[in-house]
């Protein structure tokens, strides 16, 4: 093991550069569409759980509470290994894609959902009052308003997305985590551990650290102007 | 005068609490009808049953000839009614002439000058056209609520529905308000239904004075009538104790 760190083994990584980025654009690929589904998903499913509607209460409660209650690596290896022995095999990224966004979007919706129901009563009764149908009133008045508070709690979502692509391994993707798995373990290239995954954890960090940035940023300022509009209404009502 | 508003047999149950009993009201065009009474009697409720925000439990809403049901509501409400609130409930994350323009372009097809030059008209009109670009919470109550009332004109409804208008606002800005509603209230065309505690504002522009307690409508009647002989000894209580 003494070559942990040493010049050799980083050439070596160095050498594979090309399977390297290849994993990182299957991540990234995944990422991306996960994060679109779990996007519409949470959106829909969110608005069903603000509605005054028992059934669509329920389908949210179903939903919610199934898929964030089985580990997701199960919901991966399901959609996979399910549809590919009952002949409709969708391929390992796009069920990459599927199982993520639909864990993912069990957690946004939940989101979405808190964030809909912080939004004051009277915004909801003034759009109402103004004859807004009921998708007019969540586009123009309360998901504009929502979408601030919420920016942080979905950002650190995207994050886990991220994260979790890396459970594409158990069904054998070909996505960062699981080619610098195969790169250290391999016949070949095999060792060279150090640097490999120290390379594949510094790709990941890149990606998330400054979308963990901006989400704190963000709810640190919206913080700040919270507190400022209260300091200028305590100084009106002064 | 044809009838715009009219209530018939309307009841509203939260739960196990009755809070609208039997009330039947009619109001005629460009009626100016003020409902007082004390907290709690239903006068907010009735007129939110008015514009549907509350669902009657039973009886009918009849606007314009129409009677409104869970399917027409939003549209009758679009067409014929506007509402200003207690709290104002201006949109926060628009600023004051957005706030004025969103319905007129999106609900009444206007064209975005047209609905800005009719914002800048009603601003004129609560006096405010130099806080158009403002964001509400910048604002004071009384201006928050000038504005809400601008909003509603913006709409060009028929009917303008005021939930305690005034309630909400500290003393010294309660009156920049009433001046604007009783500007309004010369509006021969404006029908107006007005919940408010303020009494001098219901002598000086209401055509009929409702008083309701514990869901009911008491009494009904000219202000003349009201403010110096009602028949009822509730409601010479009552006016006893507001007015002093």
């Amino acid at each position: 093991m003494s070559g942990l760190f040493s010049a050799y083994s980083w050439s070596k990584v160095w050498g594979a550069r090309a399977g390297f980025l290849m994993g990182l654009g299957n991540t990234v690929l995944t990422a991306v569409f996960g994060i679109l589904l779990a996007l519409v998903l949470g959106l829909v499913f969110g608005l069903m759980g603000t509605s005054n509607k028992r059934i669509l209460k329920a389908v949210n409660r179903v939903y919610v509470e199934f898929i964030q209650n089985t580990p997701v690596l199960l919901q991966l290896c399901f959609i996979y290994y399910a549809l590919a022995f009952s002949g409709h095999s969708i391929g390992i990224i796009p069920a990459g894609i599927t199982a993520l966004g639909i864990y993912t979007g069990a957690y946004m919706s939940e989101v979405f959902r808190a964030g809909i129901q912080s939004i004051p009563k009277g915004q909801f009764e003034a759009a109402r009052s103004q004859g807004f149908t009921y998708f007019e009133e969540m586009y123009y008045i309360i998901l504009p308003q929502t979408m601030k508070i919420i920016l942080p709690p979905m950002v650190n979502q995207v994050v886990n997305l991220i994260k979790n692509t890396s459970c594409l391994y158990i069904i054998g993707g070909s996505d960062l985590i699981s080619i610098t798995y195969s790169f250290v373990t391999g016949e070949k290239t095999g060792g060279a551990y150090g640097p490999a995954y120290i390379l594949c954890g510094a790709v990941f960090f890149v990606i998330c650290y400054p979308l963990s940035k901006l989400a704190s940023t963000w709810e640190l300022r919206l913080k700040r102007r919270e507190a400022a509009t209260v300091k200028t209404a305590a100084a009106k009502a002064a | 005068m044809s009838t715009m508003i009219k209530l018939e047999h309307i009841n509203k149950n939260f739960g196990d609490l009755h809070v609208l009993k039997d009330v039947n009201l009619e109001v005629t065009e460009g009626e100016k009808l003020v409902i007082i009474g004390p907290s709690g009697s239903g006068k907010s409720t009735t007129v939110r049953c008015m514009n549907f925000l509350e669902t009657p439990t039973s009886g009918t809403v009849t606007i314009d000839g129409e009677v409104m049901d869970k399917k027409n509501c939003r549209r009758i409400v679009r067409e014929k009614m506007s509402m200003v609130f207690q709290q104002f409930n201006l949109y926060p994350h628009m600023t004051v002439l957005k706030n004025l323009t969103l319905a007129p372009m999106k609900l009444h097809h206007k064209t975005k000058e047209e609905a800005e030059e009719l914002a800048y008209h009603y601003l004129d009109v609560v006096g405010l056209r130099e806080k158009a670009d403002v964001y509400p919470p910048a604002l004071s109550g009384g201006q928050q609520q000038r504005i809400a009332i601008a909003r509603a004109l913006c709409c060009q409804t028929p009917i303008i529905l005021f939930d305690e208008p005034t309630s909400a606002l500290d003393p010294e800005t309660i009156q920049e308000v009433l001046d604007v509603m009783i500007r309004l209230a010369h509006e021969k065309n404006i029908t107006m239904v007005v919940v408010t505690h303020e009494m001098g504002f219901a002598r000086q522009v209401a055509d009929q004075v409702v008083f309701m307690e514990d869901g009911r409508i008491i009494e009904e009647g000219t202000p003349e009538h009201f403010f110096t002989a009602p028949d009822s000894p509730r409601v010479k209580e009552f006016l006893g104790k507001i007015i002093r």
